[in-house]
């Protein structure tokens, strides 16, 4: 049973950091332009298929520091070209607008990269078991995936807390008009942030690509789930973001690991059923069998009881 | 002079007879057959390499040979249901206004029940205006069972015939004391998983299932957490439903976790998934399937591939079946010299018909399910003359089931329309 325990938390940990390094970008954004990105987990999908493309001809490492560079380059063309303009027309045009948007990029990479599922492999240096333990093997690339999510999450901590363009950038969230009479391009700060997000996206997307698989389906599948955390942890809020996204991986983690079923509950209080009961499919549910749809029900019981998320600051 | 205008003017006639003629053979409306399935999506590879392959098939074995039924043309017309069954529906309604009498459907038994469910209630109240469901790929066994309508063909065999060939596969295995399954939380999973059960407990009960496992279809990020279960139950080899991006994750998650035991799969090759897995996946992954891909035992299959390839580059003829399929509707075409759904329905019940490889498929009357021999192959580099994805690794047949030892038992009552 141990080691179902850790390694049920090693992978939340490797999820739950890889869902914060989109979460992170998608809340930053949130905060200043008060704009939900959904194209954002197609910037992530970006991410994944640039740098398969990169490593085909360059090698993997390229792809990791040039896809998420391209991706971010990219984003912040969306914003100054896209999103500004569309800013004109209220919050709703721009909703639309990064819907469309995401619709758009799954066609292109369709397009451009085809249906199937690429064959993007980490490199040789990472493939080697970090450790076993139990039987089963950590692969040295997991354990990369943990360390670059950490470290991004301490760079971007430090920097927007202790650095003069951190500072300039909190402003610019509460008082835009006032750090613009500063003397501050206060658009240009928006472009920025907005190009770091999507960038962030694009790394998310080069680390996961080779172990969840790059295929177009793969923004879908983790793009709602971002928004959840980002609505869980507080809209705007970097630690809500970074604790949601924990919260979510280790859930999953941890409820894929469990062997209890409804069945077990209803044993528990005295009750059972019989197999031909019509609600015999309700009575044999087990906790595996929804693991992926508890971040929802988490979702509601946040926005039933603290509808601000866990460390969000807004009252509106 | 008399005579001579009389017989320019029957010569303009017969002229004009012949360019008329000549217009209409010219002009003949092709044979309209519609592909219903997902184009785009989180299962968008397996439609587009299936559409792939039916247009290759018709332009390559029917069109350039001058068409059917005396010179009509084939022509193929995609449908996207995205897999879902209300976006079916729609596209349903779509065939039906297009006057698409004929439609090849395969990915998913959900799909495939509501559109054979659509298509009976349609048939019913709409006498003059049938459509025929030709169904290449979606392995529920009630479609041809309980469900079972006249409207609808399988040619696939379905998910109890495949995991009889596969669990006597693994009962010859004495090394595998113990098997988990995992798959998709919907009606073929399930189906997979109970049969399994049943057939190992049968023919092998001292293999023990240690885990048996549903996932939701298509929403699964990291498989890692279900493999972490398959290692602590110890199991000695793994039974699995899945496709698509499913199938590639899963099998990537167990590679990546160490665990070095047989997957036994319906659907882990091609799309990507062949190349995905590579040399991790050699000896490892084995598929239960129809007609072989290594090796092809005639001549006409081989020029076939190779010309598929040649146009295609980066395509594979993923699943023959679709070829037999169309081959055998135009068969029964020609019989009749019609494309009225019911005259194809009744041509094509207990048709006998030698595919390209040399089998010979049977169509049984009674329920609409098609017979031919079964394979089970492993995935590997070695004897691959046709790869899959060009990644140099392929399938390789290593054990075979003859037409008739797969013939099995059908609760079918099928409702006949009253001719």
């Amino acid at each position: 049973m141990l080691e179902v325990f850790i390694f049920a938390t090693l992978n939340g940990l490797v999820t739950g950091l890889l869902l914060f390094m989109l979460a992170s970008g998608l809340t930053l954004i949130f905060s200043m332009m008060g704009v939900l990105n959904f194209a954002h987990a197609s910037f992530y999908m970006l991410g994944a298929y640039f740098a398969f493309s990169i490593s085909q001809y360059i090698g993997f490492w390229a792809g990791l520091i040039f896809a998420p560079l391209i991706v971010g380059v990219l984003g912040a063309l969306v914003e100054r070209y896209g999103l500004r303009r569309v800013h004109k027309s209220g919050h709703v045009a721009e909703l639309v607008f990064t819907f469309g948007l995401a619709f758009l990029i799954e066609e292109i990479i369709q397009f451009v990269w085809g249906r199937d599922t690429k064959n993007y492999q980490y490199p040789d240096l990472l493939d080697f078991p970090l450790f076993t333990l139990f039987g089963q093997e950590f692969s040295a690339y997991r354990g990369f995936m943990i360390a670059i999510s950490i470290g991004i999450f301490i760079c971007l901590y430090r920097v927007l807390t202790k650095s003069r363009i951190g500072i300039i950038i909190q402003a610019a969230i509460t008082h835009p008009n006032t750090v613009a009479n500063l003397g501050h391009n206060v658009p240009l700060v928006f472009m920025g942030v907005f190009g770091v997000g999507t960038a962030l996206a694009g790394l998310a997307g080069v680390i996961a690509g080779p172990v969840l698989t790059t295929f177009p389906g793969m923004a879908a599948v983790l793009g709602s789930i971002v928004f959840v955390i980002v609505v869980i942890g507080g809209l705007g809020s970097l630690a809500g973001a970074f604790i949601a996204s924990l919260l979510i991986g280790l859930l999953q983690s941890y409820a894929i690991a469990s062997d209890v079923g409804m069945a077990d509950f209803l044993n528990l209080i005295g009750v059972s059923f019989e197999r031909s009961h019509p609600l015999n499919d309700l009575w044999t549910l087990t906790l595996p069998q929804v693991a992926p749809i508890l971040p929802y029900l988490l979702l509601v019981l946040v926005l039933v009881f603290r509808p601000t998320g866990l460390l969000g600051k807004r009252e509106e | 002079m008399k005579i001579r205008i009389f017989s320019s003017k029957i010569n303009i006639l017969l002229l004009t007879g012949l360019i008329t003629l000549g217009s209409t053979s010219q002009a003949q409306e092709p044979v309209r057959i519609a592909f219903m399935d997902p184009l785009s999506g989180t299962f968008a590879s397996i439609g587009n390499s299936g559409l792939k392959l039916l247009q290759f098939a018709a332009d390559y074995l029917y069109n350039s040979k001058g068409g059917i039924l005396g010179g009509r043309m084939i022509e193929i017309v995609p449908l996207d249901n995205k897999q879902s069954p209300t976006e079916t529906q729609l596209q349903f309604r779509r065939a039906i206004s297009d006057d698409l009498r004929i439609i090849f459907q395969g990915n998913s038994s959900a799909v495939a029940n509501t559109l054979s469910t659509t298509i009976s209630r349609h048939n019913r109240r709409n006498p003059d205006q049938e459509v025929l469901q030709i169904n290449y790929s979606a392995v529920d066994p009630i479609l041809t069972g309980d469900n079972c309508s006249f409207w609808h063909f399988r040619f696939d065999a379905h998910v109890i015939m495949k995991l009889n060939v596969l669990t006597d596969y693994i009962a010859e295995n004495e090394n595998i004391k113990s098997m988990y399954i995992i798959g998709q939380d919907y009606s073929f999973g399930h189906v997979v998983s109970e049969t399994s059960i049943e057939l190992l407990n049968e023919k092998r009960p001292d293999i023990e299932i240690v885990g048996n496992e549903f996932h939701p279809i298509g929403q699964v990020k990291d498989f890692t957490p279900y493999v972490t279960k398959i290692v602590s139950s110890g199991a000695d080899a793994v039974i699995t439903g899945n496709f698509g991006a499913d199938m590639v994750s899963l099998a990537r998650a167990i590679i990546d976790a160490g665990l070095d035991i047989p997957i036994y799969t319906f659907y882990a090759a091609y799309d990507g998934i062949t190349a995905t897995l590579g040399e991790d996946g050699k000896n490892r992954i084995r598929l239960v399937h129809n007609e072989t891909s290594n090796p092809i035992p005639t001549e006409e299959r081989k020029d076939f591939i190779r010309a598929f390839k040649e146009k295609n580059p980066n395509y594979d003829v993923t699943q023959p079946r679709i070829t037999n399929a169309l081959q055998m509707v135009v068969n029964a075409m020609e019989i009749t010299q019609s494309t009225n759904p019911y005259d194809i329905a009744i041509a094509l019940e207990d048709m006998r018909f030698v595919t390209m490889s040399g089998e010979e498929i049977w169509m049984r009357g009674s329920d609409h399910q098609a017979f031919q021999d079964l394979h089970v192959s492993v995935h590997t580099d070695e004897g691959v003359e046709f790869d899959a994805d060009n990644s140099g690794y392929g399938l390789y047949s290593e054990y075979k089931v003859s037409a008739e030892d797969t013939i099995d038992e059908t609760s079918c009552n099928m409702r006949r329309p009253r001719r």
